[in-house]
């Protein structure tokens, strides 16, 4: 991998405590340019956590996390998207009452220029400005399959398309690293094929490092090139597929324990 | 001294009063997360009532108190009534559907009685006829003195019944954790019933105060009491049955000497800005619990 | 500008001129006799509401939250433009037009810079809790404007509390293209990124957040555009009324004009433009002919209101809105629609 180069994103001994519980503690993960890494852990483990920690939602108490060489610590959560740091959820958040098209555009606003005067004025920069944004929309869409939902309500996609419409609203934002909470969760094995070649595609297409939570053991070994293994908010393992397989330690706090996994988090 | 002392007293009972209504909106709002407006307007019910059964009972020539027991069946009666029809049929319609469900039930029990006993504002005839007091050389009406007695009793009673029956932790259970309270045999629609009943029950014995205090009554008396009787819950912390208390007391006492020695046109003022302040500064009140949104 | 919303714009355009012409022929000619002035006053009245109401529903429909202070809101207007428009009146004599624009611009202003001073610190809450701050703001506004010397500001003599002797400036033609302005400049705020960005922030704050919205910036921006169009209705309505009193800004009014947003319907412009006039002045065209009307009207407001949350929760437009361009250049029905976006799809 690409050592030479500063990472895309580094935690440094990242870690939070709520009351006297430690979430999570002392997380080192390194993400460089093009890389998948997976996130697995058990339920419980602190994998949300750090994510909530790496958008902004919540803040650290100890350590920090920089993003290509710049420190982020104390950014709200819009400022860390302008950063270049964009997510979905593990309990898919879309704009329910907005349409397909609706949400993508949504997170183009940070790039969109026209102020307030010109919006209400109706200038002719504005209708360019819409129309570039919905024309962009729509490239995006297409590559997940999604225009021809375009201007249906979110709420209304079938389950496996909110999830993508989830990534696709994330692209939107021009990242540097996405970030993907469980997005096979609850998804049936065609969807889950879809969503392995979706992220295959945004890979060569993007080229963008990606950082995978993911209960779907088959999908995170199949795909991911590093894995961080997270037990009681700490990395107890990390490395590739094969090592993480191989890893007695994470057999047993992990693997041994999948059956009580399948009840899965709410 | 002698006007500090009037001042504390008058703030006292100002203050029960706040703290008896506050407890209906905390409760309340312990258990469905809902603001109920309405209630404000229980204590004008609760007031009207009075208006009417202190004259039959003296016309009979039955102890006056019994209009108090009146009253409470009136406003138990009417606080039950209106969890039952309106507030019950949108419950799980989410917290906008509630607000503006209370909202409209406030409406529809000031302009109800703007109807039926018109705008002017009515005198409520005395219950009791006490001699003035002089504590330290502060001279304080004696039926102010009593109802100040009644209200703590009843609080008394109150933190009394939540703490050690089996319907008191079962109320204090609710608001925890609605799925495990079923789970463990509660049957939380009960509950929130007699939530509601105790909640108003509360204001029917927090109008008797008022009106031996204040005397006048008006159909939409229920506004302002209700808005700075939940400025207490909020100061004492929402949810909090001893925040409401404290809160309901120490607002009473701070507006009362606020009038009296600093500010007597726009004392108000100053209440809602506690309220302003305190939502900024520690929202979840004196004695709350802070609720964090799960991401 | 894409050439079918030049179309609806064109369409609207000529709407507006239409109401407007039937406006003058009603009120300008003889046609009415000596009621023209009655029911004149009644359209002004259905017009301030009109802007209210609209300016209550981008909080309550567009973000989600509930403002039970906007009498406040519009009384900050109402008593800063009276003020304002009597000082200048006092000392020279300007044309109807001029002060009344003055007026408005006054009375926006005012609400405006008291929406940002309120919604900076009180939009890092959300729902009940904002709700209630909105209420404790209004209350404080009245408190104070109860207990302040407008008689020391203006010079004027003053009866009580009552602020009288207010410039009678809102005429009816300014009135409705004020309306007209204060709708278009909603709805295009709505129908921008601005409005979409709020859109998604009700839908999901943190979503919202995550997709780079900046939620703080546009709830505050909103809040103060809001507080700023309450604030022309106040002033549209001080210059009509001509005589101000603290009481009328009270609790009461500000659940009025919400129970009107809900009832029009919450995140339904077209729903508010057609609810707040029928509510507001329907009732007193009623208590015309039966005078006993008047103090049934807030009751069945509020009955109405609490049938509708328990039945229809959405309101009478449910969200939902109404065009006229749509009717005349799509007049097929919406059956159809859906069927040829499905043949599209396919």
């Amino acid at each position: 991998m690409a050592e030479e180069k500063i990472p895309v994103l580094e935690t440094k001994s990242l870690g939070i405590q709520f009351g006297g519980l430690k979430a999570v503690n002392d997380v080192n993960i390194e993400i460089y340019k093009g890389e998948l890494i997976g996130l697995i852990g058990p339920n419980g483990a602190g994998k949300t956590t750090i994510f909530n920690l790496i958008t902004g939602i919540y803040t650290p108490t100890t350590g920090s996390y920089i993003l290509c060489g710049k420190r982020m610590n104390g950014l709200k959560t819009h400022q860390v998207v302008e950063a270049g740091i964009a997510r979905t959820f593990q309990n898919i958040r879309l704009f329910k009452k907005m349409t397909v098209l609706e949400n993508v555009k949504v997170a183009f606003n940070k790039n969109m220029k026209a102020n307030l005067m010109q919006s209400i004025f109706r200038t002719p920069y504005f209708w360019k400005e819409e129309e570039e944004t919905t024309e962009k929309a729509m490239e995006l869409l297409k590559l997940f399959k999604l225009d021809g939902f375009a201007d249906q309500f979110a709420e209304n996609l079938p389950y496996g398309k909110q999830r993508l419409l989830e990534i696709a609203r994330a692209l939107a934002t021009d990242m540097k690293l996405l970030l993907l909470d469980e997005p096979a969760a609850g998804m049936n094995p065609v969807e889950t094929a879809e969503l392995k070649e979706s992220i295959k595609m945004l890979r060569e297409k993007f080229g963008i490092p990606i950082l995978l939570i993911e209960h779907d053991m088959s999908l995170v070994m199949s795909i991911c090139e590093r894995i961080y293994v997270l037990n009681f908010g700490e990395i107890l393992a990390s490395g590739t597929p094969d090592e993480i397989a191989g890893n007695k330690e994470v057999i047993e706090a992990y693997l041994g324990k999948e059956d009580e996994d399948e009840g899965g988090d709410v | 001294m002698t006007k500090l002392i009037q001042s504390l007293m008058y703030g006292l009972n100002l203050g029960s009063i706040y703290a008896l209504t506050a407890l209906g909106y905390t409760m309340v709002y312990g258990i469905i997360r809902m603001i109920n407006f309405a209630h404000g307007d229980f204590i004008m019910v609760g007031g009207f009532t009075l208006f009417y059964t202190i004259p039959v009972m003296k016309n009979l020539g039955m102890p006056l108190w019994l209009a108090v027991i009146a009253a409470i069946i009136v406003c138990v009666g009417v606080g039950v009534l209106t969890e039952q029809i309106a507030y019950k049929p949108v419950r799980g319609q989410g917290s906008t559907t509630a607000l503006i469900t209370a909202l409209g039930m406030s409406l529809v029990l000031e302009n109800g009685a703007l109807v039926i006993f018109g705008s002017a504002p009515r005198n409520v005839s005395p219950m009791f006829s006490l001699p003035t007091i002089e504590i330290m050389g502060a001279s304080i009406p004696g039926q102010t003195l009593l109802t100040l007695v009644i209200g703590f009793i009843v609080m008394a009673i109150l933190s009394l019944f939540i703490k050690y029956t089996k319907l008191g932790k079962a109320m204090r259970a609710v608001p925890e954790d609605k799925v495990a309270s079923t789970l463990v045999g509660i049957n939380v629609n009960k509950i929130i019933t007699i939530t509601f009943a105790i909640g108003s029950g509360l204001a029917a014995v927090a109008s008797m105060m008022y009106t031996t205090s204040y005397v006048s009554i008006k159909n939409e008396l229920g506004i302002t009491l209700g808005l700075k009787a939940f400025v207490a819950a909020v100061l004492g912390g929402i949810g909090s049955i001893p925040g409401a208390m404290i809160g309901g007391l120490l607002l009473g006492i701070v507006e009362i000497l606020v009038k009296v020695y600093m500010l007597p046109g726009t004392y108000e003022a100053v209440t809602y800005l506690i309220l302003i302040v305190v939502l900024l500064v520690r929202p979840t009140g004196l004695l709350g619990k802070a609720v964090s949104e799960k991401v | 500008m894409p050439k079918i919303i030049r179309k609806k714009l064109l369409i609207n355009i000529i709407a507006v001129v239409m109401m407007f012409l039937l406006l003058c022929i009603l009120f300008d000619t003889e046609l009415l006799g000596r009621k023209a002035a009655y029911f004149n006053g009644l359209v002004t009245i259905g017009m301030f509401y009109t802007i209210i109401v609209c300016s209550l529903n981008l909080l309550t429909g567009y973000m989600g939250e509930f403002s039970l202070g906007h009498a406040g809101f519009m009384s900050i207007g109402a008593y800063a433009s009276a003020i304002g428009t009597t000082l200048i009146s006092n000392r020279t004599e300007l044309p109807d037009i001029v002060l009344y624009i003055i007026a408005i611009i006054i009375g926006g202003m005012a609400a405006a810079i008291v929406g940002v001073l309120v919604g900076i610190p009180a939009l890092r809450l959300s729902g009940d809790y904002l709700c209630i701050v909105t209420v404790a703001v209004a209350e404080i506004v009245r408190v104070i404007l109860s207990n302040v010397g407008i008689e020391e500001i203006t010079g004027n003599a003053t009866f009580g509390k009552s602020f009288a002797g207010i410039a009678r400036v809102s005429d009816y033609h300014y009135v409705f293209i004020t309306m007209i302005i204060c709708i278009a400049v909603m709805y295009s705020y709505i129908r921008s990124r601005y409005g979409r960005a709020l859109i998604s922030i009700r839908e999901d704050r943190i979503a919202a957040a995550a997709s780079g919205i900046n939620v703080t910036k546009t709830k505050v921006l909103t809040f103060t555009i809001s507080a700023a169009f309450a604030g022309v209705a106040g002033a549209i309505y001080a210059h009509y009324i001509t005589t101000l009193v603290p009481t009328y800004f009270n609790f009461s009014k500000s659940s009025e004009f919400l129970a009107i947003v809900i009832l029009g319907g919450s995140g339904s412009m077209t729903g508010s433009i057609i609810a707040a006039p029928i509510l507001s002045a329907l009732p007193q065209l009623i208590s015309y002919v039966f005078p006993d009307f008047a103090s049934y009207r807030m009751l069945i407001y509020a009955v109405v209101l609490v049938v509708v949350m328990i039945f229809k929760p959405t309101g009478l437009f449910g969200g939902k809105e109404f065009s006229l361009s749509d009717l005349i250049l799509k007049p097929k029905s919406k059956k159809t629609q859906v069927l040829s976006q499905k043949v599209n799809q396919e």
